[in-house]
């Protein structure tokens, strides 16, 4: 239990402390540097929960693509990152009283919480023991939120047509080969055959 | 302070998302730390559903955290896109900037 408890203290130490530095970091490709290791902090605390199907996929969502695509981005711009901070001192006393405020009404309102007496969960649905973690997620996903899922799969789509759409951007003077033209050629648009008279020569129209 | 009950998770979440709403107001001229924020915003969340999911032992929360999960990654590929191409546009990612639409 002792070590349960200070994995849970060391993993959530390490989650607060590097989304610290995302918000202050100067550099912004530290801020992503940082996001990475506040997801797999997370992704460490979600297994320890007993939900490892999770964080895996966590480890492999965020971490894979979403942090990488960050850190794509933020390289490829050529930004003065130094210059966007400018404001950074000035709204810290605000941002600061707002945070404080936020976290003591959250603070308050885990710590006087606690369940009805006549508490019913709200689904029927029980992890059952002799199954992993992952089986009872697709025992469910599959079956009464087979809907959920697909719709989650068209947002994915409709995000992937929207990046590619947005970004996409068609180049002038640039030669690409039309098959189609290619193909398409006849012997006539290439060969002319012309009787040429003797000492009078032919003109080719070019 | 040696049992880990939910609370503790719960207050996880909770400082977590509030450093991400305070990341907001702080970096307000820097689209790219905005966009960390919120997917900072989204982890919070996961861990309450997560957490509320194994305490409760009902497993329809976790099947919501990736729900949630699949929304996060097209919110910044999507965010990310509209990023470089206002940069290609605009030659910069102030958000004061941001004003063609006068909104």
């Amino acid at each position: 239990m002792l070590a349960h408890a200070l994995i849970f203290y060391l993993f959530s130490f390490v989650a607060i402390i590097s989304s610290l530095a995302v918000i202050s970091s100067k550099n912004t490709v530290h801020a992503v540097f940082f996001l990475i290791l506040d997801f797999v902090s997370i992704s460490c605390l979600f297994i320890m929960m007993g939900a490892e199907y999770l964080g895996m996929l966590t480890l492999i969502v965020y971490v894979g693509a979403v942090a990488v695509l960050f850190l794509f981005v933020v390289m490829m711009l050529n930004v003065n990152f130094k210059e966007l901070r400018a404001g950074f001192l000035n709204y810290l006393p605000f941002g600061s009283l707002i945070g404080l405020v936020l976290l003591i009404e959250i603070g308050m309102m885990i710590g006087t919480w606690k369940y009805r007496d006549s508490f019913i969960k709200t689904s029927e649905i029980q992890i059952n023991n002799n199954l992993t973690n992952t089986e009872s997620i697709g025992n469910v996903l599959y079956t009464d939120y087979i809907h959920y899922f697909q719709i989650s799969g068209l947002i994915l789509l409709v995000a992937m047509i929207g990046a590619i759409l947005l970004t996409f951007r068609q180049k002038e003077n640039l030669k690409r080969q039309n098959i189609t033209k290619q193909v398409s050629r006849e012997r006539d648009d290439g060969v002319s055959l012309e009787d040429v008279e003797s000492f009078k020569g032919v003109k080719l129209n070019d | 302070m040696i049992d880990i009950s939910l609370g503790h998770y719960l207050f996880l979440g909770a400082v977590i998302f509030t450093i991400g709403i305070v990341g907001i107001f702080l970096n307000r001229k820097n689209l790219i730390v905005i966009l960390m924020s919120i997917e900072l915003i989204l982890i919070s969340v996961n861990i309450n559903l997560v957490s509320f999911s194994v305490y409760l032992q009902d497993i329809v929360g976790q099947v919501f955290t990736m729900f949630v999960l699949t929304v996060a990654a097209g919110e910044a590929a999507i965010g990310l896109a509209i990023l470089v191409v206002f940069f290609r546009n605009k030659g910069s990612i102030h958000v004061e900037d941001i004003n063609t639409l006068k909104g």
